[in-house]
């Protein structure tokens, strides 16, 4: 395997550790509005993810960054081609970041309420749309021999995409619902587990018709292999929910996001940005990378830091591995 | 219409916008991080139960402007490739590997150790606590000289190779751009500033307090560390500022010409340093100036006798370099933001000076003026800070990377300009609520004063920190 081959799938590793954290994230913060009844519940579910929200986060930086570092044209060609996209994604974590950190800093009902709605709305519309990103970009879209995009943004919004996004949203909503069943005790566990029993049923209806339209349309060997796991894991992970086995349901659902993710990169494969209207303008691995030199260096710097990044991550959800309760949230201090 | 739908000049004002905007925020991150860590250092150490109220209160303004940090970072690693995709594509190869790197050693660091900072008051043993804040401090730092180094690249590009094949710039040692002498000057410069800014703030917030004679135990020595600071930040800002215009007239000598809107080289007596001019507005010419002669020479070269070049002999030379144009920044721009950046520093340092003189021994001065010239004189060395980065930045025009690729040529060939207006305005909007909701987010938590600390457990003599909960 060549370096840039290499950092194709690396590039695919940090997305599927951004999708498999940020999607319980913005998963539980999509659940607000179905799984509290009052102001102790909402700061119950936003504190089950405090303490590694940031940490999550920060996969999709490293992940733009390594996509920039590694295959610069293919990051040029995205960023520039789903602007508007991504500058909704952006409004969107902006919003949302500050909200986790400003919503208990003064105790009105109102300010508490408008910091919620920004967490729901902040957490839905990149869930949404980084699945009609990604379903863009293995369905294709239309480049010039400069490698720029020529569509537009309604271009951007045709119903593979769109059912692409429908899944990502359904995937990290029952995702961040089970680690909420995961993460909490009493009766709000109980809640989460019967919705994410629901949701589940519908995620795996709506998941299967995007995998399987992506299977015939694009599919590869590879593909159906990573789609027949994600698809088992995911029904696993709705069946070990139903038994009440939480860790393992949330465990499956990670697995379920994480090959998801390799199936959709297997389908690109040897392509970065195939261009749809003539395969000549395509971006691929090999005229979207950067130089061997730079790739070594990134390399090396992966081999010695990831290992220590994931150690040091692992950790802190060791450190906060405990239950939260409604008693764990001392009255407001204002 | 079409001026106004010009995504060139649409990016530009998006680039410096969400630029100074992320900007405000980061000199707090870097300065205060280090201040929390001092602080709840020194109450390890000591258990004096007024440095934990300290790390706390601190804490507090420190995490209301990191959420702020965090999320306008996003926003410049996107806009390079969503406005700036011919500059990514020929770029990316060396500027790519600094932000990646970023990622990789800082943000991850930085992003994780917060967490455990801020939720493992009573999980993490006291040591260990202590280092996550540590680590958390480190991060910022770091990240600070991974970005300072991907911009010096932009100054003044080293350590790459033209492929003209490829149409890009290929990096062949990473060595050299990390040891950028740009990057070596401008680094310790900044996280200098940086410090200046979290002194600002540091006495500002003590100031408040003291005005009114309340929390003195906690806000005294809040105040003379807050003093010290920034007398001694300011030494260090001035020192590596000096380095920085060294290395600036070796690697960009347009940059100094325009930062003194000299159009005649000029040498030795000659060569001298205008405190104040009153000229034309767009500097193109001169009315009146108190100038101090040597002291331009001296600034760019270290040497009494030294000639700096005038803007018009560099053009001169850029056209016989590069083909007929105008390589010359908008002058008014670099002279002024050049003159700003120094005087707020030094106006900000004046205040510091005197406080120190006036809280010497016990002393707490008495008069309402004085604590106001102490509060309200915060936004001085932030201020600076802004007006230096649009010095930095304007002064490498018409260059998006110095003699290599002009900013005309880097921006996205097939964004429209309507694209860039909807997300300038977005943008322009978004920010400019979150600052009214930070800033009075920001004096709310200076008004309530350090938190109330439960009694030390009688038998170790320890206070327990309750932990933080959203």
């Amino acid at each position: 395997m060549d370096l840039a081959t290499l950092w194709f799938w690396i590039v695919a590793a940090l997305f599927v550790g951004y999708f498999v954290l940020d999607g319980f994230d913005f998963g539980v913060g999509m659940s607000l509005p179905f799984l509290s009844k009052d102001d102790t519940d909402r700061r119950v579910l936003i504190n089950t993810i405090g303490p590694v929200w940031d940490l999550n986060e920060t996969w999709v930086i490293v992940a733009g960054a390594a996509l920039f570092a590694a295959f610069p044209e293919w990051y040029a060609t995205l960023f520039s081609g789903f602007y508007l996209a991504l500058l909704l994604i952006l409004l969107a974590l902006i919003v949302r970041g500050v909200s986790f950190e400003y919503r208990h800093q003064r105790p009105e009902v109102e300010w508490k309420a408008r910091f919620d709605w920004m967490i729901i709305i902040g957490s839905a519309v990149p869930a949404l749309l980084w699945g009609v990103a990604f379903a863009n970009i293995v369905q294709g879209v239309p480049l010039d021999e400069g490698h720029n995009y020529t569509g537009t943004l309604l271009d951007l919004l045709n119903p593979y995409a769109l059912l692409g996004g429908l899944t990502t949203l359904l995937l990290f909503f029952t995702h961040g619902v089970v680690f909420v069943s995961l993460k909490t005790d009493g009766e709000i566990r109980e809640r989460a587990r019967k919705l994410a029993v629901r949701s589940g049923l519908i995620t795996i209806v709506v998941a299967a018709s995007f995998l399987v339209w992506t299977g015939f349309a694009f599919g590869t060997a590879w593909f159906w292999g990573f789609a027949a796991v994600a698809a088992l894991c995911l029904i696993g992970s709705w069946l070990m929910n139903a038994r009440g086995a939480e860790g393992w349901s949330f465990g499956l659902m990670a697995v379920t996001i994480g090959t998801a993710v390799l199936a959709l990169f297997s389908a690109l494969f040897p392509d970065v940005m195939p261009a749809s209207n003539d395969p000549a303008n395509s971006l691929t691995i090999a005229n979207a990378s950067s130089s061997d030199y730079t790739l070594t260096i990134m390399s090396w710097t992966a081999l010695i830091f990831l290992p220590l990044v994931l150690a040091y991550q692992g950790w802190t959800y060791w450190i906060f591995r405990k239950r939260l309760t409604r008693e764990h949230i001392p009255a407001a201090a204002h | 219409m079409n001026e106004l739908l010009d995504p060139l000049l649409l990016a530009r004002w998006q680039f410096g916008l969400t630029t100074v905007y992320h900007f405000l925020f980061v000199p707090i991150t870097i300065g205060m991080a280090t201040t929390v860590a001092i602080f709840q250092t020194a109450w390890v150490r000591t258990d004096k139960v007024v440095y934990l109220q300290l790390t706390k209160f601190f804490g507090t303004l420190f995490l209301i402007n990191f959420a702020m940090g965090v999320v306008t970072g996003i926003v410049q690693e996107f806009q390079f490739g969503m406005n700036w995709s011919e500059y990514s594509r020929f770029v990316g190869d060396v500027f790519g590997a600094p932000l990646a790197l970023e990622g990789l050693l800082a943000f991850f660091l930085e992003a994780t150790f917060i967490g455990l900072w801020i939720f493992g008051w009573d999980k993490l043993p006291r040591g260990l606590h202590l280092a996550t804040i540590w680590a958390t401090a480190v991060g910022t730092v770091l990240s600070a000289y991974f970005i300072i180094a991907a911009n010096a690249f932009m100054q003044n590009p080293v350590g790459f190779e033209l492929n003209d094949e490829a149409g890009r710039a290929e990096l062949v040692s990473i060595g050299e751009v990390l040891s950028n002498p740009v990057a070596l000057a401008a680094f310790p410069h900044t996280i200098a500033g940086s410090f200046m800014v979290t002194a600002g703030l540091i006495i500002a917030a003590a100031a408040w307090h003291l005005k009114r004679r309340q929390f003195a135990d906690a806000m005294r020595p809040a105040l003379k560390f807050g003093l010290w600071l920034m007398v001694g930040s300011m030494a260090a800002t001035f020192f590596f500022g000096d380095q920085l215009s060294l290395a600036m007239t070796a690697t960009q000598p347009m940059k100094m010409a325009a930062a003194e809107a000299l159009y005649d080289t000029a040498c030795g007596a000659d060569a001298s340093f205008s405190l104040f001019s009153i000229g034309t507005p767009d500097g193109s010419e001169e009315i009146w100036s108190l100038r101090v002669p040597y002291l331009l020479a001296l600034l760019s070269t270290h040497t009494l006798d030294g000639c700096v070049e005038g803007i018009n002999d560099l053009n001169a030379e850029y056209v016989e370099l590069w083909g007929p144009g105008d390589y010359t920044p908008i002058i008014w721009i670099t002279y002024w933001s050049f003159r700003w950046m120094i005087g707020l520093g030094i106006a900000h340092t004046l205040v510091a000076i005197v406080g120190l003189w006036l809280t010497r021994g016990d002393r707490l001065p008495k008069q309402k003026w004085v604590w106001n010239v102490a509060i309200w004189s915060f936004p001085l060395s932030l201020l600076a800070m802004s007006v230096g980065w649009v010095f930095t930045e304007m002064g490498r025009q018409p260059w998006i990377v110095f003699s290599l690729l002009p900013t005309e040529s880097a921006v996205s060939p097939n964004v429209t300009g309507l694209e860039v207006l909807i997300s300038l305005i977005a943008f322009t909007v978004v920010y400019g609520v979150l600052a009214v909701v930070e800033v009075g987010l920001i004096i709310r938590a200076i008004r309530k004063g350090p938190p109330e600390i439960g009694e030390p457990d009688p038998e170790s003599g320890v206070v327990k920190p309750t932990t933080t909960v959203y």
